[in-house]
């Protein structure tokens, strides 16, 4: 087992899905069940499903200077840093510590190969990319890096994590490390994926999109929902004495492992997803019981949610409420580490136990702890939970800061 | 300025064109000699069955033939080690193919193919084949993506006290793509780092400095080409350094982008 760790503060967190722009409007859609899937109509040929699609990307328009980085999902990256007053926040801290001082690690599964994709239905007579399109620094999983980092101005150690859909829970862990060791003094992370052809169809080829909204845990579930989401957060060090300013919400653990098992399906035990939840609860130095909420990975896909369904059930006591947001959001991949963070701080701030959406009858290997109602409760300790292909799982712990 | 970490190297390989492993590199590496990079054998890792092997696409077999090599020389059982793969473009051939397909068909995307186009599918297939359940990491960081990944590795074995295996590769281009990315031969290169400990094969002190990337180890010209052709042979003067043990000093620029300050990963290798 891991040691203990110091906890990290989060001085300033964002997220946008179709559930909302900005921790307000995620919030206000969870209070109020208001989802945010709609009909498919973003892929290039008709596929009959749910999605969780941003509103108002194809109309934004990249200040000039990240023109030639012009995407899908650096749009939606530049939507997301308007929100909660974040870029303010990160400009602030660049100049607190120098831009060289802070890291910067993003996660996302597919960055912009939407545009990859335009290209190659865009081939000129000869087969060659169109003349607009001979960008190799958007052709590349980093793309999402280089574009935030020169959005930020930000010059210290950058990397992309691509870990399909564990991507932006794992940055936590890289920057957790970077900050633990005294490598750099404050770390931006978060994650951004968009909605493409390559992930629809990808999807679909594998059968496990639904037709319907998405329902976790529902015993008649039928498969996941495709989404895309942007969202970021500050890690700084708390000061020597563990205080924080008050409310300022903590990473109090992580936990990473891999299933060893699956290219695309997880480990029907989830000992994968118990050693991952086991480190994070040793780096956190708390006991299951301790633990209140719980934003699961909830897929809505049949193996994840039968293994999280029972590794949920032998873990925890009938105290600890689980849900999976999804059913608000749609699954969005590489961002959904990050996203499903923001719920759960939000969680931890307003004391909002999010239910599960759309799901009308739980899978009866669910246990107590498992909600489809939302609830008021005193929340002091959340876990949130991200799984991704390859078997690479990831456990985050938080808690609320006046618990420091 | 930064702190240091400091850590030891304990297993190497190598798996590139003209230098299908370590000893083969070492040579090429010791005589100066450009390797024949025309000379390509498909890799075949050990960890997978014949079968498998047959299946596994190229960026999977390149980045499993160097980690083994690795782990093999450092004595090290695949199953325990933390693992950080690093590659700039992921498989570009299976990009190549996935965006061809959607361009026609995209109903007939093929399933395998899909989710072997994860950046971590190289990932996923070691902690599948060598049976660990350890923490995997994928990651890409452009130009800098040799640097970044040593950099995380390195972080893993500071902050846990373990030995870590990281891996940096990438495959070439692929059809229309080729046009568009430079990286046009196979180059893959594995290390197995551990806590600093009396008498590794080589040490290794890393740390960050805010200044521009000074060449402090010129590579010899005959390799100079082969480092501008895949971003994981960055790597190269690192190896020749291990090659020659020549205790020496390396800068690895972290990003490219002229509107920024300079920000470096300095690297002292010692024996």
């Amino acid at each position: 087992m891991p040691d203990r760790i110091a906890p990290l503060a989060i001085t300033a967190y964002t997220a946008t899905c179709a559930a909302g722009r900005g921790s307000g409007a995620i919030a206000r859609a969870l209070e109020t069940r208001s989802g945010g899937l709609t009909a498919n109509s973003l892929s290039t040929q008709p596929l009959a499903c749910k999605i969780g699609r941003v509103d108002g990307l194809e109309d934004l328009r990249l200040p000039d200077a990240l023109a030639s980085l012009d995407s899908r999902n650096h749009r939606l990256a530049w939507l997301g840093l308007d929100q909660d007053g974040f870029r303010e926040r990160a400009l602030a801290l660049r100049e607190r510590h120098g831009a060289s001082r802070v890291a910067l690690v993003l996660g996302t599964s597919t960055s912009s190969i939407g545009e990859t994709e335009r290209a190659y239905r865009e081939l000129d007579a000869d087969g060659h990319f169109p003349a607009a399109q001979r960008r190799a620094s958007i052709h590349q999983p980093h793309a999402l890096g280089l574009f935030v980092a020169h959005a930020l101005g930000l010059a210290g150690p950058s990397l992309t994590i691509a870990t399909a859909c564990s991507s932006s829970a794992k940055v936590f862990a890289s920057a957790a490390r970077m900050l633990h060791l005294g490598l750099v003094d404050a770390a931006i992370v978060g994650g951004v994926d968009t909605l493409c052809d390559s992930v629809l169809f990808g999807f679909n080829s594998l059968q496990l999109v639904s037709d319907e909204e998405c329902r976790p845990f529902d015993a008649n579930r039928r498969g996941l929902s495709l989404g895309e989401a942007a969202g970021f957060a500050i890690l700084e060090r708390t000061p020597q004495s563990g205080k924080v300013e008050k409310g300022t919400p903590l990473l109090i653990g992580y936990g990473e492992s891999s299933d060893a098992h699956h290219m695309s399906a997880p480990h029907p035990q989830g000992l994968g997803a118990e050693r991952a939840l086991d480190d994070a609860l040793a780096r956190a130095g708390i006991r299951a019981s301790q633990v209140d909420y719980i934003n699961l990975h909830g897929t809505a896909s049949l193996h994840n949610d039968a293994m999280e369904a029972a590794l949920i059930a032998r873990r925890f006591p009938a105290t600890t409420r689980a849900s999976s947001t999804k059913g608000w959001s749609g699954h969005t991949l590489g961002a959904a580490g990050i996203l499903e963070t923001a719920i759960s701080l939000i969680a931890l701030e307003r004391g909002l136990a999010p239910g599960t959406l759309n799901t009308r009858e739980l899978d009866p290997v669910c246990g107590p702890q498992l909600r489809t109602d939302n609830a008021e409760a005193d929340l002091r300790i959340a876990l949130s939970n991200s799984f991704g292909f390859g078997g690479n799982n990831c456990c985050l712990a938080f808690a609320r800061g006046d618990e420091a | 300025m930064s702190v240091a970490l400091e850590l030891a190297i304990e297993g190497i390989g190598v798996c590139a064109p003209g230098m299908a492993d370590w000893s083969a590199a070492r040579d090429a590496l010791r005589s100066m000699n450009r390797p024949d990079t025309s000379a390509c054998t498909r890799p075949a890792p050990a960890l997978l069955s014949p079968n498998e092997r047959r299946r596994a696409p190229d960026s999977v077999l390149l980045a499993l033939a160097a980690a083994e090599q690795a782990c093999a020389m450092a004595g090290q059982a695949p199953r325990e080690l933390p693992n950080v793969f690093a590659s700039a473009y992921g498989d570009l051939a299976i990009n190549d193919y996935l965006c061809a397909v959607l361009a026609r068909t995209p109903l007939e995307v093929s399933p395998t193919r899909f989710h072997n186009s994860v950046h971590n599918a190289p990932a996923g297939y070691w902690t599948i084949a060598a049976g660990c359940m350890a923490s995997s990491t994928a990651l890409s960081a452009g130009g800098a993506t040799f640097a970044a990944g040593l950099l995380e590795a390195a972080a893993i074995v500071a902050s846990e006290a373990s030995p870590v295996l990281y891996v940096a590769f990438d495959v070439a281009a692929a059809g229309p793509l080729a046009a568009v990315i430079a990286c046009d031969v196979p180059f893959g290169v594995a290390f197995v780092l551990a806590p600093a400990r009396p008498e590794p094969l080589a040490r290794l002190r890393l740390q960050f400095r805010s200044d521009a990337a000074a060449e402090l180890v010129p590579l010899p010209a005959s390799l100079h080409a082969l480092r501008e052709r895949n971003p994981a042979a960055a790597s190269l003067p690192l190896l020749a350094a291990l090659a020659r043990s020549e205790a020496g000093g390396f800068d690895f620029a972290l990003h490219a982008d002229q509107d920024l300050p300079a920000s470096t990963l300095h690297l002292e290798i010692s024996f």
